[in-house]
């Protein structure tokens, strides 16, 4: 594993299970209702609901979901370690996906890739290989870059996916102005 | 902050908008009472004075293929349900639109979600179908958001929930969003992905979850587009469909170009409408200044790749009804399922991925090689090691490391992908490779000998 700037969830001193509100556990209870036949279709909304609460998914998450749905933590573990949407430490409050497929490629994403991590102060050869693991994370939290595949935007390429925003057609040029935006 | 307001060109000539015929409409907002002053829930009002089993004979009638990428007839797979099995069906709507080259499904979600609600309600009556998902990639949060609230309103106004439209008949519609992995696409593997479960694709058979589906229960999967279809076929009714198609081919087809043309996008064409070189040259606009064309992928990232310089020898009806052989280039190669096939290649979900003289070939594997490596989802060893190995090979051949055997290994390492897997996704990724090393040997050979 390459070393990244994000904490160390071994480290860290909360269990995010501990800061679980009754506002959340309500929140969890009413996605539940969507699977009338079984609850453990619910494992993949509720991985979503608790990295968009707590940034990522820690031991602990893994625990509450599990026994949540009456399931074994390796129920949710294997999800968490398949899917690369779900990381096991926290990313930049600012996450910049940029698409690595054919089409962007042909348009330029590699450069675009750097020219964000430049933008933003990440080196842009770092290394990042999933498994949980946050992508490379500016040292003042603010953002994070990674590649992902195919965005399904080719005709606008090149793309990125920032937070929950599609930025297309991006050039080299436009990228400090994309950037001031989530500053 | 929100997505961009969508403005989409007005139509080529030889365009026919009907999926997007709203999306086009300047100022059509994805309200659902925008969509009702443009006709919505017609359909479906039309839909519940029928018996279900005429719908699914318009749909038939129709000649509607899948717009997902296997093409399989839409009215023959939801003929498999049976109706009085006293089973509960569903249906599962795919949106985990990520096959590269493809984007249309993006903009159906995120600009017209009631075309999408309305053909699924519709789906759901025809097939006795009280329980349905609509599964979005989670790189749409966006369009998530968007359908959720669609459902809403349309669950506010009777079309969705109990007793719809006061006909006694009831369904549930709920989004479902995936969590960024490729494979979740393949039908059998999404459905794991609802149940919980690591999305390993299935064991066939049985071929059709409207055998064994969700739950282990009759289960219709169809692609955003084609349940789309499905309220368009009622309205126009399935003979003026299918007359837009092709014999077994009806409907319009939503083409997205990307790649090396002047004007990229996505163009709603009547399938076998167009020629590749119609489809590139006049309605894309061409190539840029000075650029000749080298390659085009046809049917998104996994469908074979076709030279420019190529001459297919194929079969077609004569005018006294035999087959006989013809030759045709390469741009002359019409866009529909069967021609393409009948060139070896594949209409699949119709991204045609264009390349020019500037592309090297060994790049453009490359990149889609580690597009595989990367999902794969390492149930069958084959794929799981062979998109690896294949991937490994070209970056090394690139980095300067060529060796001699690279593009026999290459060869070897694919044929023995495809039909050793579970799924379809062994094919898709051994006929990048098998394709690009048989159109362009000598691209393979120099860069293997480079030293």
């Amino acid at each position: 594993m390459t070393a990244t700037t994000a904490a160390d969830p071994k480290a860290a001193t909360t269990r995010q299970a501990d800061q679980v509100t009754p506002e959340f556990e309500a929140a969890i209870d009413e996605i539940v209702t969507h699977y009338p036949v079984s609850k453990r279709s619910a494992s993949l909304p509720l991985l979503h609901y608790w990295q968009n609460t707590f940034g990522s998914v820690d031991d602990s998450g893994i625990e509450w979901i599990a026994a949540r749905l009456e399931l074994q933590p390796i129920n949710i573990y294997e999800l968490v370690t398949f899917y690369p949407w779900f990381r096991r430490e926290a990313a930049g409050k600012t996450i910049i996906r940029v698409c690595r497929t054919l089409a962007c490629a042909m348009a330029g994403s590699y450069e675009v890739k750097e020219k964000f991590c430049s933008a933003v102060g990440l080196d842009p050869l770092a290394e990042h290989h999933g498994f949980g693991e946050a992508p490379p994370t500016s040292a003042d939290g603010k953002f994070s870059v990674e590649f992902v595949e195919c965005l399904a935007s080719c005709g606008s390429a090149p793309v990125a996916l920032i937070n929950n925003t599609l930025h297309e057609k991006i050039t080299p040029e436009s990228i400090p102005g994309i950037v001031g935006q989530y500053q | 902050m929100t997505a961009q307001p969508f403005v989409m060109p007005p139509p080529h000539p030889k365009e026919r908008r009907i999926i997007f015929e709203n999306i086009s409409q300047p100022g059509y907002d994805p309200s659902i009472d925008t969509f009702i002053k443009h006709g919505g829930y017609e359909s479906l009002k039309k839909a519940l004075t029928m018996k279900p089993v005429e719908i699914i004979d318009a749909v038939k009638a129709s000649n509607l293929r899948g717009r997902g990428g296997a093409g399989f007839p839409c009215g023959v797979k939801w003929s498999f349900i049976k109706h009085d099995d006293g089973k509960p069906h569903y249906i599962v709507v795919n949106g985990d639109e990520s096959e590269p080259g493809t984007f249309k499904d993006r903009y159906i979600l995120h600009y017209d979600p009631h075309q999408l609600i309305e053909g699924l309600v519709i789906s759901a009556y025809a097939t006795n179908t009280h329980l349905s998902y609509i599964y979005i990639r989670c790189e749409f949060p966006e369009a998530a958001g968007i359908v959720w609230n669609a459902i809403e309103e349309a669950k506010a106004r009777g079309f969705v929930g109990k007793n719809i439209l006061g006909s006694g008949f009831d369904c549930d519609i709920y989004v479902h969003q995936g969590a960024g992995a490729y494979i979740c696409g393949e039908e059998t593997s999404l459905l794991e992905s609802l149940e919980g479960k690591r999305p390993y694709p299935r064991i066939k058979p049985p071929y059709f979850p409207a055998v064994l589906g969700l739950y282990m229960k009759p289960t219709i999967v169809n692609n955003v587009e084609t349940i789309c279809h499905v309220k368009h076929i009622l309205r126009l009714g399935p003979e003026e469909y299918a007359k837009m198609g092709t014999p077994g081919d009806g409907g319009t087809r939503t083409m997205c170009v990307s790649g090396d043309v002047v004007k990229p996008g996505f163009y709603e064409l009547p399938a076998g409408a167009v020629t590749l070189g119609e489809l590139i040259f006049d309605i894309c606009g061409g190539l840029k200044p000075g650029r000749k064309l080298k390659a085009v992928i046809p049917g998104g990232s996994s469908a074979k790749v076709l030279r420019a310089e190529e001459i297919f020898k194929v079969k077609v009806k004569g005018a006294d009804g035999q087959m006989v052989d013809k030759e045709i280039k390469m741009l002359d190669v019409v866009m529909d399922a069967a021609t393409l096939g009948s060139v070896g290649s594949m209409i699949g979900s119709a991204g045609v991925i264009v390349m020019d003289d500037t592309r090297e070939m060994v790049w453009a594997l490359n990149n889609l090689n580690q597009f595989y490596a990367h999902e794969s989802c390492g149930q069958c060893t084959p794929c799981r090691e062979g998109s690896l190995w294949m991937s490994k090979i070209t970056t090394r051949m690139l980095d300067g490391g060529g060796q001699g055997a690279d593009p026999k290994t290459l060869q070897n390492v694919a044929d023995n992908i495809a039909g050793r897997t579970v799924c379809a996704f062994g094919e898709a990724c051994a006929w990048p490779t098998q394709s690009f090393l048989a159109k362009f040997p000598e691209e393979f050979e120099a860069v293997a000998a480079e030293k």
